[in-house]
């Protein structure tokens, strides 16, 4: 298994730890009682921040600890930079991850059309977030093992 | 995903020059390993310049490297 393999299942393995984990602790923080409208905004806002960041630090803290396991067990460095494939295939990673976002939030805005709660468009946001996160890491894995 | 219709000799010719590494191919090219693998394996036809580069990393013009469909000649 090539390095940009390895790296994609352990993208595609942290972000759903990191997911599901930061899911977890947040939904011991909501309310039994629910929310008002104010604190619903502020909780989802929250929610959504603080993901981003607690997601960005975890991925360069793996990012890193990959790249040193990966010396350790293989003696092969890292590819320095992104060749005309690596290219290529991200720009196919990133096409089905927008398509897949952009039709959470059409159906997160549909919610809101028909009247559902505001925590039902929240949630179907960050679900697509989350969901277009792993199909990119899904796209690149399967580019990489089967080809462009 | 099928496989490309562009083929190539880059592991024969990899061997007929010195046993070259696909390692030492990728440096000389300025790509991956790993990408160097996808075309020897079929799984990806390169860009033009790319085509050219590895052409003339073994000093052949392009059509003795590269072929499009079914290879009768070698």
């Amino acid at each position: 298994m090539t390095y940009q393999e390895k790296k994609s299942i352990t993208a595609l393995i942290s972000t759903v730890l990191i997911f599901a984990a930061y899911c977890l602790y947040m939904y011991t923080q909501y309310p039994e009682e629910g929310l008002g409208l104010e604190e619903g905004f502020r909780y989802w806002g929250s929610f959504v921040l603080i993901l981003m960041v607690v997601s960005i630090v975890a991925h360069i803290v793996i990012s890193i600890i990959f790249n040193i396991i990966f010396r350790m067990t293989t003696g092969e460095k890292e590819p320095a930079f992104a060749d005309e494939l690596d290219k290529l295939i991200e720009l196919k990673a990133h096409r089905n991850s927008f398509f897949l976002f952009i039709l959470g939030f059409l159906l997160a805005m549909g919610s809101l059309v028909t009247d559902q709660p505001l925590t039902v468009m929240f949630v179907i946001l960050i679900a697509s977030g989350f969901l277009s996160d792993v199909t990119g890491s899904i796209t690149k894995l399967y580019h990489y093992r089967r080809g462009v | 995903m099928g496989k490309n219709l562009v083929g190539n000799h880059i592991r024969k010719l990899r061997f007929n020059h010195n046993e070259m590494t696909q390692q030492q191919l990728a440096d000389k090219v300025g790509v991956t390993r790993q990408t160097i693998v996808a075309l020897e394996k079929g799984n990806y036809s390169p860009s033009l310049e790319l085509a050219f580069r590895i052409a003339h990393a073994f000093g052949l013009p392009l059509e003795e490297v590269f072929f499009y469909g079914d290879d009768t000649s070698h």
